[in-house]
């Protein structure tokens, strides 16, 4: 077994995510979904497998736009965009996502930024990964409050994009677009089901057996501190100092 | 013609209850004009944020010089929440009229293009959709049973951003940001603060001319160093960590907003 910590098993876990995907986006502030995109980029090439291509918002070195903001949201549009990374305040069990905020709109107890681009990148990217590290009834509540983008559509709605999984800092869910619901796929290493049944605020399915998080193995991991951290170091330089530091608490 | 004006003069081109369109921080929104607009007594602007709104959004609706925004998200990105907006909406000060980004985006190239409106997919089954009585859903005319949203045309009084560098021609370098010459296409008028202002044309040169604004659209400019602080300008100047975490904490009590604004006024103006 590998001495991962557990950040870096959620970065391995978003790469496995990604597996087969070809451009990538990933939101501003997200350091752990723009490392799983870059470990899945050094993981496709050293298999000599198709370049995989990612595009970081707010980064002059990951975002190779030239027509300004819009151009993401034509590139989705046209299904250039093979996955991308929502999280919210408030995500509930039929997949719909909160970003605006807690209570009565519109002058909600607790008011957060906004929906940004999740009311249409939600409904037109496949494979929209739902991301929190927080897993608490809080968060993973029965029903948002506000819906800034809904888990699914109804027949008739223009639909090609949605949720594909829930990833918090416990537990790996998968979405049943049919059901409408989330399936507990895996619990992350020192974490137990009994523990995500409590903290999860909203009813979910189970699969048949509910395993461990696959943590990533040796060369992988040497990937991910080296050569991943590097390129991450350029657009989030903190982060990938904690990153190093975890690892290196992990070896003392 | 493109008017070359002082900081002054520019900030009293936006007059109250102005519908006033402002890119977000990093992209060129003009921090250092709002100390300026604030100092006018300036209220009641209807602000449009191209697609979101950060430190300036902030500032304007702690000074009280907001009615009403039309935005996707108000954020100070990695500092956090805007603390001068969530106290707003939660006080009942502001009306929010909450959107998505390529809503925002699609609304003002309708302006830009003198349509009505422009179809946008997704929104469809929102709270976004359901608190937005002045947008629409129709039926795609071309096929059956293929409802789609109509975003109406959204096009601002004026328009204010920060840019490298104009001519003095009134030709602006907005590099790739495209949303900033979406910004000037859609707005009646559009004011610009500059780090300075050069004497060869900017459309000189062709292989840098795609990213220069042409005069056309310019309304008026005036020079502002480091206008874009304590956000980053491409190409010029990093963003500055710790003054935006400095404006966040000031900015989590009214009194604190006003103190910091008074030095922040004091500062740039000398």
């Amino acid at each position: 077994m590998s001495e991962a910590t557990a950040r870096e098993t959620l970065i391995f876990t978003i790469a496995r995510l990604l597996e087969g995907v070809r451009h990538v986006a990933v939101g501003a502030s997200s350091p752990i979904p723009a490392a799983g995109a870059m470990l899945l980029r050094a993981l496709a090439e050293r298999r000599g497998g198709e370049a995989v291509r990612i595009s970081i918002l707010g980064s002059a070195e990951h975002n190779f736009f030239t027509q300004g903001a819009g151009e993401l949201f034509d590139c989705a549009a046209q299904g250039r965009i093979d996955a991308f990374f929502l999280g919210g305040g408030q995500i509930d069990g039929a997949g719909n996502i909160n970003l605006v905020g807690s209570g009565d709109y519109p002058n909600s107890d607790v008011r957060w930024p906004g929906s940004f681009g999740s009311a249409f990148l939600y409904y037109v990217v496949p494979r929209v990964i739902l991301f929190r590290e927080e897993h608490s009834p809080r968060v993973l509540v029965e029903k948002v409050d506000f819906i800034s983008a809904p888990g699914t559509s109804p027949a008739g709605i223009y639909r090609v994009g949605g949720p594909y999984a829930l990833l918090t800092g416990a537990a790996l869910f998968a979405f049943e677009k049919a059901k409408g619901r989330f399936r507990l796929e895996s619990v992350h290493p020192g974490h137990t089901v009994e523990e995500i049944n409590a903290s999860t605020g909203f009813a979910f399915a189970a699969a048949p057996s509910v395993g461990a998080t696959p943590r990533p193995d040796k060369e992988t991991l040497a990937l991910l501190r080296g050569r991943v951290l590097d390129e991450l170091a350029e657009t989030y330089p903190q982060f990938a100092e904690v990153l190093h530091a975890d690892a290196a608490g992990l070896a003392a | 013609m493109t008017a070359f004006v002082s900081p002054a003069e520019l900030a009293a081109k936006i007059k109250s209850g102005a519908k006033l369109a402002v890119p977000p921080d990093g992209s060129g929104a003009s921090v250092g004009l709002t100390k300026f607009i604030i100092e006018n007594g300036v209220k009641g602007l209807h602000l449009i944020c191209a697609p979101v709104g950060g430190l300036q959004v902030d500032m304007l609706v702690g000074a009280g010089a907001v009615s009403t925004i039309e935005t996707s998200a108000v954020s100070l990105g990695e500092a956090g929440g805007a603390p001068s907006f969530i106290r707003a909406i939660k006080s009942q000060t502001i009306r929010i009229m909450d959107a998505t980004c390529p809503a925002m985006l699609t609304g003002l190239v309708a302006a830009q293009k003198g349509v009505p409106f422009i179809p946008m997919r997704g929104l469809i089954g929102s709270d976004i959709l359901r608190t937005r009585p002045d947008w629409t859903v129709i039926e795609n005319p071309y096929e059956k049973d293929d409802p789609i949203v109509a975003i109406p045309a959204i096009r601002p009084d004026v328009c204010l951003f920060h840019a490298p560098e104009a001519d003095r021609f009134g030709n602006v370098r907005v590099g790739r940001r495209g949303e900033l010459q979406l910004l000037a296409y859609a707005s009646a008028m559009t004011l610009v603060t500059v780090e300075r202002i050069v004497e060869k044309s900017l459309l000189s040169d062709e292989a840098t001319s795609a990213g220069v604004l042409p005069s056309l659209y310019v309304s008026a400019i005036a020079e502002l160093k480091n206008g874009a602080w304590p956000n980053a300008l491409w190409g010029e100047y990093e963003r500055d960590t710790a003054e935006i975490s400095r404006y966040a904490m000031a900015a989590c009590t009214p009194e604190g907003f006003n103190g910091y604004m008074d030095s922040f006024r004091q500062s740039a103006v000398s």
